[in-house]
């Protein structure tokens, strides 16, 4: 246990040193302080909108920073180390591959979640002292928590990418394909079959899946409690479908152990 | 006490055969010299003592144990490596880099600045990684590698990118360590200096073993001749070496077995022109010259 708080400790520690921290809160803080003002500009008002735009909209947002952001974070998290040779170093250290692997992901999810919780919860706050309405942060609560599970399913898929590639060029390229699937292409082709499949996709089937792609099954979470005027795409078509939010909960759950159970999976089968 | 024991180790990687057949036993105190080709598979060897590869066939014991078995993460904290070209993190400070290998090893933090200083780079210590040198970044991983004061030392290619006095000050650590009880693996290209620092070498060539002995018993083994130079004018040779003598452009060159060396250096203090005389035995770099020419013989037929 010693030991991944080491390491834990010493990534976070990287994470404040390279100003990831501080970048990624103040993205987020100024994105969300911004939408939730001016995200009804487009319907010809300015200022703190309702609830539920303002959700909707950071959802949205979140949907592609947060992705993008966890696997620049941490796409050369062991080619890099692997590269510089402290890798092989570290492995010959009383030291198991699996706890350099939980505390790297201790770390650097720290990072992110701490960034997220600060950068949505300056809007919330925000929100708070213009609305009064405290209903803004069990709504904000659930949108941070997914958020940082969002974060989280990230920074264990770009593990995946590290450890299963020989060169960091390589990590960033596959990193990028990755996110551009998941946040991308994922729902184009999800629109393409919505629209393409004559006799129609059942509601049912859309759901499940929606379950292969933690972005979604983020922006389910979010957008299933809110009036669906304020949605849009293949989305609207699933936001009335059975699945409770616990159930999306556990799914994105599900998306952060099983990335880093074969990310531990792979690096013990890696030889260096 | 034996520390590090190979017993008919072979390993096969990706349908090559980086080892074969390799028995090594090292007791405690030895200082071991590991030399060999690229690919002879020294760096093999020193990860299947590290525990981080397994061998294809034998057994490899360290501290009597299986360095790759349950108990590995206990063996670990006495053993201290630094590999080829590594360049640590360049964000972070010596002092940083350090102090988070201390931690991993459970080592006192207090050690950290004795090893610095110890290395030659406490001045440096508060200075970012990415500013060292590369022979900075060599001193710093030998601090790392003499961590928690570890009772099994492996070093590849320690010397890389350090300066004569910092090659001086490094064999004079290992001496110091091995004093201490300490058994060491050292693993280089250069074996210029490196003679005197080791009890035994050990020569690899495409995974296996081609030699393996002291340098005495390495000269003994190969029978290579040993040289006497001779510098004065007009010098008369005794019959008795004239056919051993070459000419050569100031002087001459005389080569004799090593078992008639004093012999003949009393028949050359005979010779009254003489004016300067210079002595080569086969050092370590002859006798790996001479191994690897029997490689490269064997290979050609």
């Amino acid at each position: 246990m010693q030991a991944i708080l080491t390491v834990a400790n010493k990534e976070f520690h990287d994470g404040l040193r390279n100003r990831w921290l501080i970048s990624i809160t103040l993205i987020f803080a100024l994105l969300s302080i911004g939408l939730t003002y001016f995200g009804a500009a487009a319907s010809g008002a300015v200022g703190v909108t309702s609830l539920s735009t303002t959700v909707a909209s950071l959802a949205s947002l979140a949907v592609f920073l947060i992705p993008l952001i966890a696997l620049l974070l941490s796409y050369d998290s062991f080619v890099g180390e692997q590269e510089s040779g402290t890798l092989l170093l570290l492995l010959t250290y009383p030291l198991s591959k699996s706890q350099l692997l939980l505390g790297k992901f201790i770390g650097q999810g720290g990072i992110i979640a701490l960034a997220t919780i600060l950068g949505f919860g300056a809007s919330a706050v925000l929100l708070y002292f213009q609305l009064g309405d405290t209903d803004i942060f069990s709504a904000f609560g659930l949108f941070i928590f997914s958020a940082i599970l969002l974060g989280l399913s990230f920074t264990a898929i770009s593990y995946l990418i590290s450890l299963s590639v020989s060169e960091k060029s390589k990590a960033a390229g596959f990193a990028l394909i990755t996110w551009f699937l998941f946040a991308l292409a994922f729902d184009l082709a999800l629109l393409a079959l919505l629209v393409g499949v004559e006799e129609g996709v059942t509601q049912q089937g859309l759901t499940q899946l929606m379950m292969l792609n933690p972005t979604d099954i983020f922006r389910l979470v979010n957008l299933a409690g809110l009036e669906s005027s304020d949605i849009n795409g293949a989305l609207a078509v699933a936001i009335n479908a059975s699945l409770s939010q616990t159930q999306l909960i556990s799914a994105l759950v599900a998306w952060v152990v099983l990335p880093l159970t074969l990310a531990i999976f792979i690096f013990k089968k890696k030889t260096l | 006490m034996t520390i590090v024991e190979l017993k008919n180790i072979a390993k096969h990687y990706q349908g090559v055969d980086a080892l074969q057949s390799l028995d090594l036993s090292l007791k405690q105190g030895e200082v071991l010299g590991l030399f060999g080709h690229n690919g002879a598979g020294k760096t093999t060897t020193i990860k299947l003592i590290l525990g981080l590869i397994s061998p294809s066939a034998g057994q490899v014991r360290v501290f009597g144990e299986d360095p790759a078995g349950d108990n590995a993460h206990n063996l670990r904290r006495q053993l201290g490596f630094l590999q080829e070209n590594v360049s640590f993190y360049d964000q972070m400070t010596g002092m940083e880099v350090l102090s988070y290998f201390a931690k991993l090893k459970g080592c006192a933090q207090k050690q950290c600045t004795s090893l610095l200083e110890q290395v030659g780079l406490s001045q440096a210590s508060s200075r970012r990684v990415k500013t060292y040198s590369k022979g900075m970044r060599q001193r710093l991983g030998l601090a790392q590698a003499l961590l928690g004061e570890p009772k099994l030392l492996l070093l590849d290619e320690p010397t890389v990118g350090l300066d004569p006095i910092a090659i001086q000050d490094f064999y004079n650590s290992i001496a110091q360590l091995k004093a201490q009880g300490s058994t060491v693996i050292l693993c280089s290209h250069m074996l210029a200096g490196i003679e005197k620092y080791i009890d035994r070498a050990l020569i690899l060539g495409q995974g296996k073993l081609l030699a393996e002995g002291s340098l005495h018993e390495l000269r003994q083994q190969t029978a290579l001749p040993v040289t006497f130079k001779l510098q004065g004018s007009n010098m008369t040779i005794p019959d008795t070496l004239a056919d051993k003598v070459s000419h050569l452009k100031e002087g001459m060159q005389l080569q004799v077995t090593q078992q008639q060396k004093m012999a003949t250096l009393q028949q050359v203090m005979t010779i009254p022109e003489l004016e300067n005389i210079d002595l080569h035995l086969p050092s370590l770099d002859d006798i790996y010259m001479h191994y690897m020419a029997q490689i490269k013989h064997v290979e050609t037929h």
